[in-house]
C-alpha cells in the first residue's frame, strides 16, 4: 500500500470529527477538556474564535458534530457537546478585557453590511479588529435577524441574544436599525469598498388553497415568520384556543409551542408525511410532544372553511403513501375545527430589492449565484452569506459564511484576489509530561450520555420567556466531559524508531493497530487486527519498518484516544500529540504548514 | 506502570469462543514491566492462544519462579489458579499440584535465570519424569529483574550495554532438553505470534512435559547493538525450522508419524485425539526423530542460528500418572475415608512388611 507519508494538518483535522463536522470548525475537545478543569471563560473564548455566538449556539445549534462524534460510535449517543457550549458560556463570567476589539487607527475602508443577523455580525466580528469602518442596515429595530424574531424566547432567552450581539455591535459597528435597503443599487452608489448581503431568507410560505381569503380568515390565518416575528415583539400576545399548525419541520414546533404559551390550548400539528419522514430534530420534537402538543400525519390541507364569514377550521385531505413516502394519494377527508392556524411550511429567499441589471445573477429559486468558497457573487465586491446565499440553513452555517466572506472582502480591499486565501495552520504538541503521564485524562470511562434537565411542565407556560432548557448540574459535566475521547490528541508515529516488538498492538483496547506485510489494500485490510468497520475515517499506512519491512497500520475510525500505545512503545515511536489548528481568518498571511 | 488499565470499549462485538469468552476474558491486570518487554508479548500470546483453544480459565493452574518473567502469570486469564514460588523451584510445585490433581492445565512460566540458573536441576528431572507441564522459558540472555546480569541465556561474545563480552558458553534448552529425554520441544519469538500462538495451542494438547523456549527479549538491558537477543539480533538469526498449521486438525486419514516428507505436509496423532499439521517441514527434518533433530540443531547453533518452530515431538511417553498407575481421580475427589483410612489400615500396611 501507499504510505500515508507523515501525516499533515489535512488528514489529522478529519480525525476530529467533531470539529471536521461543524461547519465552523469548532474546536470541541479543547473547549470540552477546559469545562473540564472549570476554565469557563477560556472554554468560552475558543468557542468564539470560531463560532462567535456561544450562548446563543450553545441553546440553539443544529449541532452537526453530535451526528459525526466517535463516541457515538462507541457506544451510540455522542457527547453533549451542544450543551458543554451553553454550560461555558453560561459560566464563563467576564471575559470583556479578552474579547477583540477595533484598533484605534481605522485602516480607511469602508464596509456595508445588509442585515444584522449572525451571517453579517461574523463579518463585523472578523473586520471590526482590522480597522474597517463596518455599516449594518438593519429593516427591524434590534440585532439578530432570525436569531430575535424567530427563535422563541423559550429556547433562548433575551439576554443571551443581547449579550452576544452586543459583543459583535460594541466593537464598533454602525448598525442604522430601521433602515431596510429599498435598492442595491443606491447602496451600491455610496461607494462603499465592498458590500455584504445577509439579508437571510425572510419570507416563510403561504397556502394558496379555497378560503385563504374568504372572511375573516385573513385575521387567522398567519405565515410562520411573520407570526413568530409578531410575537417576539410583543405586537400578538393572544391565539385563539384552538390552533393548527400546518408543517413539521422545526419552524412548525417553534410555533406550536408558542401558540401553547399564548393561548393555545389544544394545539395540534399537520403533517404530510408519516413520523419516520419529519425534517423537525428529534429533540425539538420531543420537546413539543411532552408539552402536549396533537399530532396529525398524513393529511393535507384541502381548504379553510369558513361560516358566515367566519374561520372554523380546516378540510384535510386523508393521504396515504408509499413505502418510501414519495409519492401520495387521496383516500379521504377530515374536518377539524380551529380558531386559528398557523402555516409553517417553509421559507424562501426574497430580493425584490436588488436590482437584476447590477451584474449580480440570479439562478433557480430566486437564488444569487454564490461561489461556495469566496462567498462572492458575479458582481466583484459584493459578497454573500448566512440564509440569503444558498437558501435557509442555520446560525452555524451563517457564522462560516460570514467567516469566508470576511477573508474575502479584506482581500478585495488590499487589490488581492479572492481566491488565493489564507490556508489551514497546524501544528502537533507532544502531550507527554513523564513516561505513562499525560497532560489530558486519557482514561475511558463508560459513562452515558447525560440528559438535560428541563423546567417542570407548568412552570414553562407561565411566561412566554421561561427557557425550558436548564445547564447541566456540575456532577452532570462531570460526568459528560468525561464521555470526550479527546480526538484532537492524536496518535503520532515515527516508522524509524519502531523495533516491531509488538507492544503496542497488543495493549490497543479496540484492536486498531497491525504490524503485517505489504500488500495490495485488500489484503492489507484483510489482514488488519479487527476488520474494518467501514467509517469516512483515514487510515494510516506507515512507511516500511526498519527490521522486517512490513509496515504498521492504523484503522483512524476505531481508536479512542487512550494513549496506552504511546505508554507501551519502548522507543517513543508512537506519541501522542495535540493538533492544533488555525482556521484561515480575515487578515492573515497563511499557508499551509505540514506537521509532522 | 501504564496511567491506566486497558479499558473495556463497547465497541463492536468481540467474537466469542467456543466457551462463549472473548479473548478480553483471558486478560489479567495490567502488566508492571517495562514498555516493549519481550515478555509482554509472549503474555498476549498465551491469552490468544487459550482462548483460541477455549480453555476455560478456572482449569487452569499458573506457576513461576523469580524474575521479570516470572511475573508475568498476574498479568493473564483473572480467573486461574496460580502459585508464584521461591526463585528456580516453580517445577517442583507444579510437579506436587500435578500429582494432587492431573486434571488442570499446567502453565509454568520461567527465565532462562530461573530455569537454567537456579532452577536447572528441577527442570531436568521434571523433563525427564514427563510432567504434564507446559513450561515456558521467556529467554532474554539476561537476569532482568536484577538488572541485567548475564544468564546461562546469553551467546558466548554477546556484549551487555557497557560493552563487557560473556564469555562462558550458554545452555541451550532445546539440546539439553533432547539429551534428557524431553517429548515435547519448541522454540518461538515473542515479536512474531503468527508461529507463537500455534506453538502454544500445541503444546497445551501434549501428553507430558512441553517445554518452550520463547526468544523474548530485555529492552531494558538487552536490546542493543551487540546483543544476540536483541529484537534485530532474533530476526537475523531466526530460521523458521518447522511450521505448525492451525495446530489440532481432526485426525484424517492413517497417521504419517516418522515419515519423512519433502519439505511438505507432516501429520503427527497427538495422545489425547486429533493431530498435530506440520507444513513446509525442511527435506531431512523429522521433528519425530531424536538423533537428527539433535544433529539439525547443533548445526544451526554451530552456525550462530536461533532454530524455531515445533522441533521434536513425541507422542508416544506415558506422562507421570500414567507411568505410576496414579489414581485417576483428583485426590480433591477422593473420598476422605478413602484417602485417608485411618491408623488401622496402615498398621495393616505395616505388618505386610514385617
Ligand atoms: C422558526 C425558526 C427557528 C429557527 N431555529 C433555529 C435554531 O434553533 N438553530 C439554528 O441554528 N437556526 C435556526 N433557524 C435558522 C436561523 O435562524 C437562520 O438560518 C439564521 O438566522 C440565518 O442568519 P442570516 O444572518 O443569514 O439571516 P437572518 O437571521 O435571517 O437575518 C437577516 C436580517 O436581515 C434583515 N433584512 C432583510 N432584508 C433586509 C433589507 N433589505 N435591508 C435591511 N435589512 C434586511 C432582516 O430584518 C434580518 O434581521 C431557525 C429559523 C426559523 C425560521
Ligand atoms: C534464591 C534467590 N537467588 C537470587 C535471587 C535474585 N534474582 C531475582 S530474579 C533473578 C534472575 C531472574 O532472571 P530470569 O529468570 O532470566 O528472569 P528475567 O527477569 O530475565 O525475565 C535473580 C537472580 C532471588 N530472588 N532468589
Ligand atoms: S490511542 Fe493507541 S492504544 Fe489507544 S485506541 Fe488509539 S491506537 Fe489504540
Ligand atoms: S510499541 Fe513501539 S516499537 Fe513496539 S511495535 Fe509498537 S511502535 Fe513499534
Ligand atoms: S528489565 Fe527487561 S525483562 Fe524485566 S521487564 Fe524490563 S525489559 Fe522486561
Ligand atoms: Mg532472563
Amino acid at each position: 500500500m501507499e504510505p500515508t507519508g507523515v501525516p499533515d494538518a489535512a488528514y489529522y483535522q478529519r480525525v476530529v470529527d467533531c470539529q471536521w463536522a461543524c461547519p465552523a470548525h469548532t474546536d470541541v475537545p479543547e473547549y470540552v477538556r477546559l469545562v473540564g478543569q472549570g476554565r469557563y471563560g477560556e472554554a468560552y473564548l475558543v468557542n468564539r474564535a470560531t463560532n462567535v455566538f456561544p450562548g446563543i449556539l450553545g441553546r440553539t445549534c443544529d449541532r452537526p458534530c453530535e451526528p459525526a462524534c466517535r463516541r457515538g460510535r462507541v457506544d451510540e449517543e455522542p457527547v453533549a457537546i451542544c450543551r458543554l457550549k451553553r454550560v461555558a458560556a453560561d459560566l464563563r463570567g467576564d471575559v470583556s478585557d479578552r474579547l477583540p476589539k477595533a484598533p484605534r487607527v481605522p485602516n480607511g475602508k469602508r464596509v456595508a453590511a445588509v442585515g444584522c443577523g449572525p451571517a453579517s455580525l461574523a463579518v463585523a466580528n472578523d473586520l471590526l479588529p482590522l480597522g474597517y469602518a463596518v455599516t449594518i442596515f438593519e429593516g427591524a429595530t434590534e440585532p439578530g435577524g432570525l436569531m430575535r424574531s424567530s427563535i422563541p424566547a423559550f429556547r433562548l432567552p433575551l439576554e443571551v441574544l443581547d449579550a452576544e450581539t452586543a459583543a459583535v455591535v460594541d466593537m464598533g459597528a454602525e448598525v442604522r436599525y430601521g433602515q431596510p435597503v429599498a435598492s442595491l443599487a443606491r447602496l451600491l452608489e455610496a461607494g462603499y469598498d465592498a458590500v455584504f448581503v445577509g439579508s437571510g431568507a425572510p419570507r416563510g410560505k403561504d397556502l394558496d388553497v379555497p378560503g385563504r381569503h374568504e372572511g375573516d380568515a385573513d385575521a387567522h390565518v398567519h405565515v410562520s415568520l411573520d407570526w413568530l416575528a409578531s410575537v417576539a415583539f410583543r405586537h400578538t400576545t393572544a391565539i385563539g384556543r384552538r390552533v393548527l399548525v400546518i408543517g413539521v419541520g422545526n419552524t412548525a414546533m417553534d410555533c406550536c409551542r408558542t401558540a401553547r404559551r399564548i393561548g393555545g390550548t389544544e394545539v395540534t400539528v399537520v403533517a404530510r408525511r408519516p413520523r419516520a419522514f419529519f425534517r423537525a430534530s428529534p429533540w425539538e420534537l420531543q420537546d413539543a410532544m411532552e408539552e402536549g402538543i396533537g399530532l396529525l400525519t398524513e393529511r393535507a390541507p384541502r381548504r379553510f372553511v369558513v361560516e358566515h364569514g367566519h374561520l372554523v377550521g380546516v378540510e384535510l385531505d386523508e393521504l396515504e403513501w408509499d413505502e418510501r413516502a414519495e409519492h401520495s394519494r387521496v383516500v379521504g377527508s377530515t374536518f377539524l375545527p380551529a380558531d386559528d392556524v398557523v402555516l409553517a411550511i417553509g421559507q424562501e429567499n426574497a430580493f425584490p430589492w436588488i436590482e437584476r441589471d447590477l451584474g449580480i445573477d440570479f439562478g433557480g429559486a430566486d437564488l444569487p449565484v454564490v461561489d461556495a468558497v469566496t462567498m462572492s457573487s458575479t458582481r466583484p465586491g459584493v459578497f454573500f452569506g448566512g440564509d440569503a446565499a444558498f437558501g435557509p440553513q442555520n446560525i452555524v452555517w451563517a457564522v462560516a459564511h460570514g467567516h469566508e466572506a470576511a477573508i474575502s472582502i479584506d482581500l478585495h480591499c488590499r487589490d488581492l484576489p479572492v481566491t488565493t486565501r489564507p490556508s489551514l495552520q497546524g501544528s502537533l504538541v507532544s502531550q507527554r509530561l513523564s513516561l505513562s503521564q499525560w497532560s489530558y485524562a486519557n482514561d475511558f470511562n463508560p459513562v452515558g450520555r447525560q440528559e438535560t434537565p428541563r423546567v417542570a411542565l407548568e412552570r414553562r407556560f407561565a411566561e412566554l420567556g421561561v427557557e425550558v432548557e436548564l445547564d447541566l448540574t456540575a456532577e452532570q459535566v462531570a460526568r459528560e466531559i468525561q464521555r470526550c475521547l479527546n480526538c484532537d490528541v492524536q496518535t503520532q508515529f515515527r516508522a524509524s524508531r519502531c523495533v516491531e516488538c509488538d507492544a503496542c498492538v497488543d495493549i490497543c483496547p479496540v484492536g486498531g493497530l497491525t504490524i503485517t506485510e505489504d500488500g495490495p489494500e485488500a489484503a492489507v485490510r484483510a489482514r488488519l487486527t479487527v476488520p474494518p468497520a467501514g467509517g469516512a475515517e483515514p487510515f494510516y499506512v506507515s512507511e516500511p519498518l526498519p527490521q522486517t519491512r512490513r509496515i504498521m497500520v492504523k484503522d483512524e475510525d476505531l481508536c479512542v484516544h487512550c494513549g496506552l500505545c504511546a505508554e507501551r512503545c519502548p522507543t517513543a515511536a508512537w506519541d501522542m500529540a495535540k493538533l492544533v489548528l488555525v482556521q484561515p481568518r480575515a487578515g492573515a498571511i497563511g499557508r499551509a504548514v505540514t506537521v509532522g | 506502570m501504564p496511567s491506566i488499565a486497558k479499558p473495556l470499549v463497547p465497541r463492536a462485538p468481540l467474537p466469542r469462543n467456543a466457551l462463549g469468552l472473548t479473548v478480553r476474558d483471558y486478560e489479567g491486570p495490567m502488566s508492571t514491566l517495562c514498555a516493549g518487554c519481550g515478555h509482554d508479548s509472549t503474555t498476549a500470546a498465551l491469552v490468544q492462544a487459550l482462548w483460541q483453544s477455549s480453555i476455560e480459565p478456572h482449569r487452569v493452574v499458573k506457576l513461576s519462579g523469580i524474575g521479570c518473567s516470572s511475573k508475568t502469570p498476574t498479568y493473564f486469564l483473572r480467573g486461574a489458579h496460580g502459585f508464584n514460588s521461591v526463585h528456580g523451584r516453580m517445577v517442583p510445585i507444579a510437579t506436587g499440584a500435578n500429582a494432587a490433581n492431573r486434571d488442570l492445565l499446567y502453565l509454568g512460566i520461567s527465565g532462562d535465570g530461573d530455569a537454567l540458573s537456579i532452577g536447572l536441576g528441577h527442570l531436568c528431572h521434571g523433563i525427564r519424569r514427563n510432567v504434564r507441564l507446559v513450561h515456558l522459558i521467556e529467554n532474554n540472555g539476561v537476569y532482568g529483574l536484577t538488572k541485567g546480569q548475564f544468564s546461562p541465556g546469553a551467546d558466548r561474545g554477546s556484549a551487555s550495554p557497557r560493552g563487557e563480552r560473556n564469555d562462558l558458553s550458554p545452555i541451550d534448552p532445546m539440546l539439553l532438553g533432547l539429551s534428557l529425554g524431553a517429548t515435547f520441544l519448541a522454540r518461538g519469538f515473542s515479536a512474531d505470534k503468527v508461529h507463537l500462538v500455534p506453538l502454544l495451542e500445541a503444546a497445551f494438547a501434549h501428553r507430558g512435559f512441553a517445554l518452550i523456549d520463547v526468544i523474548s527479549p530485555c529492552v531494558q538491558f538487552n536490546n542493543h547493538v551487540g546483543s544476540t537477543k536483541s529484537y534485530a539480533a532474533t530476526r537475523a538469526r531466526e530460521v523458521q525450522v518447522t511450521d505448525l498449521l492451525a495446530p489440532i486438525a481432526p485426525a484424517a486419514g492413517p497417521p504419517l508419524a516418522g515419515t519423512v516428507p519433502d519439505g511438505g505436509v507432516l501429520d503427527v496423532p497427538m495422545a489425547g485425539g486429533g493431530e498435530l499439521r506440520f507444513r513446509s517441514v525442511p527435506p531431512g527434518y523429522d521433528p519425530t526423530d531424536r538423533t537428527s533433530v539433535a544433529v539439525h540443531l547443533a548445526e544451526h547453533a554451530g552456525r550462530g542460528e536461533v532454530p524455531t518452530g515445533l522441533l521434536f515431538v513425541d507422542e508416544s511417553v506415558p506422562d507421570v500418572h500414567e507411568r505410576h498407575r496414579s489414581t485417576q481421580q483428583p485426590l480433591n475427589d477422593v473420598p476422605f475415608e478413602q484417602l485417608c483410612p485411618g491408623a488401622g489400615t496402615l498398621d495393616a500396611i505395616q505388618a505386610a512388611y514385617r
